[in-house]
């Protein structure tokens, strides 16, 4: 008995630690690399993994001062946070409409909401290039915030539906008893229970337009415009030259807090997901 | 006594009739949800539906970057042309192996993980963390990333294989030092495939944790007092509680495989030759860089009518279950 | 006091027929509890009157004011739902505030009223818990006190009580008739126990299939019931229902008496019953048995007490009477009360 228990403890950690060196392998050898210098970096004997010659900081001085990254971080960050704002205002709303008020096909729609999420960028960006240029957003961060809420907002709706869904009606109609308007029912008592799905949805809609490289790549090309996704392989690969360490601190100063961020509302994430309330509900 | 003649005073106090007077429009349910729903629909119908109707008129169209007009119907034709051209073949076949292959990965690491997740143990956040890492990175820095440690000769994978013995003259992986992963066609492919499941893995793991958490705890227990070994409780009580929530996980990562383009633009580049072509980045490249937006939008096409048989055989699937 | 009024009331969900025409109307301050079997219409019929239903056809009264076209926070009417509803992202004292928040009351006036309802319920200690953090018997104070705090002019529960084990639920009884007691202000209560309905009300409504088929005091409905619907659903066990041709004849068990009990009783019928098996019940015994003549071997039940159950012979065709003021006569084909005949 007490060897099979060892052997599964055992078994268990070893599992995780593989799970985790997948998942973390590429990113160390990112950071790695972000700090080499040159000659360490391209010599095929040196051990790749150990600093051969002292780490540096050039790589990141020359990233920040000398490439438009700084630019494409903002860019970046403000087209997520106004695509976040975006998508809630639509989808909020929407999927509260149809979980709660529009009878019985609204709260049967999340198959059709789905259909919606499913044609993918490749399919719409050709059209939509052509909206944006008839628009004359091209080339600027307006396309990338018109057409990001494409992808966000059918997720989105279709996360809350079932959070919404899955309120118990009666809490809202006991609001509804006690004196609330519906529009006082969906801000005072919907809205505080989806938490967990609106949280859901702003780190999804924040990833999905942080994602994006299609639309990115595609509207704009002018450098000032340009995020992340877009901006750092076309700015620090040119042509045959590809800027290692700086490609590599570029994606770490990305990456890493966000992963912080994620891993730490990773409960929430999951209970995003979550259609029951079960135990919460009074 | 003294709560009686607070009610009594409770009593006199005058309700107000105010509520009863002023009933508008923020009392029909109807009313409100349709002003509610209006700015998405209207939002998705601008910017989904009708450039989803656009990619079907510029596929039947001869329009291209410099005279975008759909004004010549030209029929199948942009269809029939990019059938027959070598990289349809090509990119039509890997973007259904790459999807496939993903996912059969995706399914089983996503159960693993998701079991070794369910159970509580020291430091889990940060091991909430560690496997996030992949998702939170731009799509596009990450697949960069493994450009470079995949590249043709400082693949830090190659001197670790150099370094035990396995690569190099007179090894069994071969005479050159190197394995130019991104260079062969089907070390490409299964580079993509792995760079695919890489990045999907902590989604998937959330979605299907979600159905994994929500699994009453008496089950386990009933089965466990039943004698049920680990792989029987696994098949018989995990794996059909988490139905939907596993088909949904496994749909997006379709979505999200299937339809994109950015790991193949940034690593393999479809290459060589088209031997790791894809649908979606083929279509860029033809209606984008080639500037033949009929042909592009032709290509995209072929997408969809995948995408949606899968997604519908699926979510059928799925709620036939929950039915029974 | 408010007195509430239904007029020919109907709910069609679809086809299917929640509510066929309710005419209901209560007096001042009376608690009154509505009573049927699941599915007979009775929470539909709380729904339209708290106005989250709005009825096909009817209306529904307020001290003679038409209220059916108002939505719910224009009736004050406040509504203990079965699961109590409690608001989960909320404080007890917040889930308290909750009502006078919407009718924009002052903040230290909210308070006050909080701590007043909150006492009546002696549930002060709670005011910072979560509902989730809360026993069955709590939420149900705490969502006592969330109806009462807004002064209602009319109490609507329903089924407050099935989601509580048997223990709590005789305290918590005692404690909604002394809130009404007190507050007198008029209440409607749904249950499906009939038991709870005839305990509490000072008048029983008894619904089925969408339709109300007595109202009354419940001395009333026990003793005179209108149909055998009522008849065979009020009182444990219920009334004993026996075919003869036409006529269903139907006495309370506690009525029967075996004959060499009372060998000199008059003004009795007499029945020939088959006594198959008897049970204790601590103050009496029940009897179980079939019924002989022209009763088809009808089953019947006689509740005697210790002294006659020693004149019972389990295994043998005995003769029971029954008072014939006691025997209830009801038309076979419409269920209905007739007058009485011999027997």
């Amino acid at each position: 008995m007490r060897t099979t228990s060892l052997l599964r403890a055992i078994g268990f950690y070893v599992a995780l630690a593989l799970l985790c060196l997948f998942a973390v392998f590429p990113a160390v050898w990112m950071v790695i690399t972000a700090f080499k210098q040159n000659i360490d970096l391209y010599d095929p004997n040196n051990n790749p993994f150990l600093f051969n010659l002292p780490p540096t900081l050039s790589n990141i001085t020359f990233l920040f001062t000398q490439t438009n990254f700084p630019v494409f971080l903002w860019n970046s960050f403000f087209i997520g946070v106004v695509v976040v704002a975006i998508t809630l205002v639509l989808a909020v709303p929407a999927a509260y409409s149809l979980a709660r008020l529009m009878g019985h096909w609204g709260e049967h729609s999340s198959i059709a909401i789905f259909l919606v999420y499913l044609i993918p960028p490749t399919l719409l960006f050709i059209p939509l290039y052509e909206i944006v240029t008839l628009l004359g957003t091209a080339n600027t961060v307006w396309s990338l915030i018109l057409v990001y809420p494409t992808i966000t907002v059918p997720f989105c709706t279709w996360l809350l539906l079932s959070f919404f869904r899955s309120i118990p009606r009666e809490v809202e109609e006991a609001a509804l008893t006690d004196g609330w308007s519906r529009i006082g029912v969906f801000f005072r008592v919907a809205l505080p229970l989806a938490l967990p799905g609106i949280t859901t949805c702003i780190v999804f809609a924040f990833a999905l337009s942080l994602s994006d490289y299609i639309y990115a790549a595609v509207f704009v090309s002018a450098t000032a415009s340009r995020t992340v996704s877009a901006g750092v392989p076309t700015e620090l690969i040119r042509g045959d030259i590809y800027y290692w360490q700086a490609l590599m601190a570029a994606t770490a100063i990305v990456g890493l807090p966000l992963a912080v961020i994620y891993g730490l509302l990773f409960n929430w994430l999951v209970r995003g997901f979550q259609i029951e309330l079960r135990s919460r509900a009074g | 006594m003294t709560n009686d003649s607070a009610l009594g005073a409770a009593r006199k106090r005058k309700e107000k009739p105010a509520l009863g007077t002023s009933i508008g429009i923020a009392d029909r349910d109807a009313v409100v949800g349709a002003i509610m729903l209006a700015p998405a629909v209207i939002y998705v119908a601008a910017l989904v539906a009708m450039p989803f109707f656009l990619a079907i008129a510029l596929s039947l169209s001869n329009a291209t970057v410099g005279d975008p007009g759909i004004h010549h119907f030209v029929g199948l034709a942009n269809f029939i042309s990019v059938v027959h051209e070598t990289a349809f073949a090509f990119a039509l076949r890997n973007s259904i192996i790459i999807t496939a292959a993903t996912l059969v990965f995706l399914t089983i690491l996503t159960v693993l993980q998701v079991e070794l997740l369910a159970r509580d143990f020291r430091g889990k956040r940060f091991v909430h963390i560690l496997l996030i890492l992949p998702w939170a990175m731009p799509v596009a820095l990450a697949a960069v990333g493994w450009l470079w440690l995949l590249d043709s000769e400082f693949s830090p994978i190659d001197w670790i294989l150099r370094a035990v013995g396995l690569l190099g003259p007179g090894t069994v992986l071969g005479p050159a030092n190197n394995l130019y992963y991104l260079g062969r066609e089907w070390l490409g492919i299964s580079a993509v495939v792995a760079i695919n499941v890489w990045r999907t893995l902590p989604l998937s793991t959330i979605i299907v944790l979600a159905g994994r958490t929500a699994i009453p705890n008496e089950l386990f227990e009933q089965a466990a007092l039943d004698g049920a070994g680990y792989f029987r409780v696994l098949f018989r009580i995990t794996l059909p509680a988490l139905g939907i929530l596993l088909t949904v996980a496994i749909l997006f990562t379709v979505l999200i495989i299937f339809g994109d383009m950015t790991v193949v633009a940034l690593t393999t580049r479809g290459g060589p030759g088209y031997t790791t072509e894809i649908l979606p980045y083929w279509a860029y490249l033809k209606g984008i860089q080639g500037g033949a937006l009929s042909q592009g939008a032709a290509i995209a096409l072929f997408l969809f009518p995948v995408l949606l048989a899968a997604s519908v055989l699926a979510l059928r699937l799925a709620y036939r279950r929950e039915g029974a | 006091m408010a007195v509430l009024e239904v007029r020919g009331l109907a709910k069609h969900f679809g086809d299917f027929k929640a509510l066929k025409g309710i005419d209901l109307t209560t007096r001042e301050g009376e608690f009154l509890t509505i009573v049927g079997p699941s599915g007979c219409g009775k929470t539909t019929l709380m729904r339209v009157i708290a106005g989250l239903e709005t009825p096909s056809a009817g209306d529904v009264l307020l001290d003679g004011r038409i209220i059916t076209p108002l939505p719910p926070r224009a009736r004050n009417i406040a509504m203990v739902f079965q699961s109590y509803a409690l608001y989960p992202h909320m404080s007890v004292a917040d889930n308290i505030a909750f009502p006078l928040e919407a009718r924009g009351v002052a903040k230290a006036e909210r308070e006050r009223l909080v701590r007043w309802a909150a006492g009546l319920f002696h549930i002060e200690a709670l005011l910072h818990r979560r509902p989730a953090r809360l026993s069955g018997g709590e939420k149900q104070k705490v969502a006592l006190a969330r109806a009462v705090v807004r002064n209602p002019s009319l109490f609507i529960f329903d089924e407050p009580l099935s989601s509580l084990d048997a223990q709590v639920r005789a305290v918590a009884r005692a404690e909604l008739r002394q809130l009404h007691n007190r507050t007198g202000v008029t209440t409607v209560y749904v249950t499906h126990d009939q038991i709870e309905a005839v305990g509490l009300g000072d008048r029983v409504a008894v619904m089925q299939a969408g339709m109300l088929r007595q109202i009354g005091a419940p001395q009333a409905l026990y003793l005179e019931p209108a149909n055998t619907f009522v008849a065979g659903f009020i009182g444990t066990p219920p009334m004993n229902l026996l075919a003869r041709g036409d006529t269903i004849i139907g006495f309370r068990p506690e009525d029967a008496l075996p004959r060499a009990a009372a060998p000199h009783l008059e003004g009795v019928a007499t029945f020939q019953i088959h006594i198959t098996r008897s049970e204790f019940l601590g103050s009496e015994w029940l009897a179980y048995g079939t019924i002989k003549g022209a009763f088809e071997n009808a089953a019947v039940l006689c509740k005697l007490r210790q002294e006659t159950i020693d004149k019972v012979k389990v295994g043998e065709v005995q003769d029971f009477v029954v008072p014939v003021s006691r025997l209830r006569f009801f038309d076979k084909a419409t269920g209905l009360r007739t007058a009485p005949m011999p027997v």
